[in-house]
């Protein structure tokens, strides 16, 4: 984890109609780190996310990903990012080595590079085997992992994870984590949305969101000195509590 | 350009791999060729003829005998009683009644002047102007047969009848299933590129991948090609497959040049698939995709001239066919198969086309964001 920043947010503003989905977000991400982005559902990660990731146009405010502006370099940007989200997105009815060379293809890679990382990446995940099976065959860990590796495929500067893990058992979980890790030392910095708490704790540092406003910002250890909390859950449950659950509302 | 093959492969790989599909784009043709073909036609025969003759003369069994003659007409009954032919025409046990009046074949001689009465049943009013315009036939016959007798007995010498003959240049001896085949064929062209690459788009939509194609560096005309692509290949395909069908089963003439009618299907094709891709990005689901496009086709279709001919239209409807592909291709798939038409005869269409196909590719290549 350096001190550049990969990742530039001031007063981001997103609206849809008179609800406002992102109100007023400013915060950094640097290169090399995971960065996790908590919230309740609704609470506007995703929409987040997916204006850092070219998928959607902020209302207002400033952004730069991979130090490109994102309102007048929006196709550039892409080259530098890969994303994947929580509704699965491989294609179900091609197989793995097929989505492999379609997305290397697609990022400009060449034949032969592509069947080099494929072929590292499918021996790192033990699915050497599996190269000629269609997606759809195959249980939704090993797709969720898949699906991960190719989002990383053309080796991006930053990697967008919507919810990665949704669904998904404790144990492929942990995998899935480990390779969170992987990519991180290999210097993409991973920008991952979660509600699952223990995985909060793998980060570098975590935002938490509520009501479309970012609550707090820091690396979980101090949050939980902040806060006086014994895990990142106690903390998310002091702070990041809807208004209209508050007792001090009735 | 390498993106744009490595797209257009995973559409092929898509297609082929999805067992239903693979077999309805070879399968829908030969049952459209085989049973729409040889079925739709408008010719009429067996009109079932009820015949009222008062008269029994010898002029009014000339008449009958020269009716039972005709390929068109089935003489299904005859009587005396006009509420009985009537209750029949009524009961759809017949389509026509001929009402030969008393003294007919007196007056006709005698008089030279006589009145038949003809009652059609007009539910379907093509058909019964069909019936009547053979009836009309033969009697215009008959009369002037009587009047060429009459005159022989009265003037020495010979009379000679005015005898017309026709000739149908294009089609000799009017085989509906000439007509029909490549209208089948335009139908099933417009299908395959209204109905499958539009659904394949929202389909994407649908299940999400299109999303993690808007991630990446993908541009706008790589997306809208590789879409085009496979369904322009395929479209062409069938429409081979189906001239090959026509030709072994129909043995369905074809004058012009195969390359000139391929390469203006090449154009339509993209001017159709343009629209179809134009509607995708309007669709979020495949229902309400359909929806939209059962109308288009069904639009296209009956306005192009499949079975109406054009310029029996009103003027709006001619005005319209200005911007409806589906007119262009069903006018020179004809002209080129059955009349031997060549570049210089269909310039205009070509033009046309190609105006058509530009504006719907835009508005696709406009219309498609990568951004919601």
């Amino acid at each position: 984890m350096t001190s550049e920043k990969v990742i530039e947010v001031k007063n981001l503003v997103k609206k849809f109609g008179s609800f406002v989905a992102n109100d007023n977000l400013s915060f950094d991400v640097y290169r090399g780190e995971i960065f996790g982005f908590l919230g309740a559902n609704g609470a506007g990660k995703t929409t987040a996310l997916r204006i850092l990731s070219g998928l959607s146009k902020p209302s207002s405010g400033d952004v730069r990903v991979a130090g490109l502006d994102i309102y007048r370099h929006a196709e550039k940007v892409k080259k530098h990012i890969g994303y994947m989200c929580q509704k699965f997105s491989l294609y179900e009815d091609l197989t793995v080595a097929e989505n492999i060379m379609l997305y290397g293809g697609i990022y400009g890679l060449s034949k032969k590079i592509i069947e080099n990382r494929a072929s590292t990446l499918l021996e790192s995940l033990n699915f050497t085997s599996y190269r000629k099976n269609i997606i759809g065959s195959l249980p939704l860990g090993m797709r969720q992992k898949l699906a991960f590796a190719v989002a990383i495929l053309h080796d991006p500067d930053i990697v967008f994870l919507d919810e990665p893990t949704g669904g998904v058992d404790p144990i492929t979980r942990r995998q899935f984590w480990e390779m969170i890790y992987k990519a991180s030392s290999d210097g993409i910095t991973v920008f991952v949305t979660t509600h699952y708490m223990d995985e909060a704790e793998y980060c570098d540092r975590v935002s938490i969101m509520s009501e479309g406003r970012i609550v707090a910002i820091d690396s979980p250890d101090e949050l939980k000195k902040r806060y006086g909390a014994s895990s990142v859950q106690d903390v998310f449950v002091k702070i990041a509590r809807p208004s209209n659950y508050s007792p001090n509302n009735n | 350009m390498r993106t744009i093959l490595y797209l257009i492969r995973k559409e092929f790989i898509q297609i082929f791999r999805n067992k239903f599909l693979s077999k309805a784009i070879f399968g829908i043709p030969i049952v459209q060729i085989v049973i729409l073909v040889p079925a739709v036609t408008f010719e009429i025969k067996n009109i079932e003829l009820c015949i009222v003759d008062m008269d029994m003369s010898a002029e009014s069994r000339q008449l009958i005998s020269k009716l039972q003659g005709s390929d068109f007409f089935l003489l299904k009954h005859t009587t005396f009683d006009e509420k009985e032919a009537d209750d029949m025409l009524h009961a759809d046990k017949c389509d026509m009644i001929l009402h030969i009046p008393e003294n007919f074949g007196r007056n006709v001689v005698r008089e030279e002047k006589e009145k038949l009465m003809v009652v059609a049943n007009a539910i379907n009013a093509t058909s019964a102007q069909l019936a009547w315009a053979y009836m009309r036939g033969i009697l215009q016959d008959y009369n002037s047969e009587l009047k060429v007798r009459s005159m022989q007995s009265n003037t020495p010498g010979r009379l000679s009848l005015i005898e017309t003959t026709n000739r149908f240049w294009y089609n000799p001896s009017l085989n509906y299933k000439y007509y029909m085949l490549p209208g089948i064929l335009v139908i099933l062209v417009t299908a395959i590129g209204l109905l499958l690459a539009g659904l394949n788009v929202v389909r994407e939509k649908e299940i999400g991948t299109i999303e993690q194609l808007n991630v990446t560096p993908i541009r706008k005309y790589q997306f809208i090609t590789a879409k085009l692509v496979p369904f322009l290949v395929i479209g062409l395909v069938d429409l081979a497959f189906g001239l090959v069908l026509g030709k072994i089963l129909f043995n369905i003439p074809f004058n012009g040049s195969i390359a000139m009618l391929f390469l203006f299907a090449a154009f339509y094709l993209i001017a159709v698939l343009g629209l179809a891709l134009f509607l995708s990005t309007l669709s979020s689901t495949q229902q309400q995709y359909l929806f939209v496009v059962f109308f288009v086709l069904m639009i296209f279709v009956l306005m192009s001239g499949i079975f109406t001919p054009e310029e029996s239209m009103p003027l709006w409807a001619r005005r319209f066919n200005i911007i409806n592909p589906t007119a262009y291709f069903m006018r020179v798939i004809r002209m080129v198969m059955l009349k031997g038409s060549g570049f210089a005869d269909v310039f205009q269409d070509v033009r046309g086309i190609i105006i058509i196909g530009i504006a719907t590719i835009s508005l696709a290549i406009w219309r498609y964001r990568k951004t919601v």
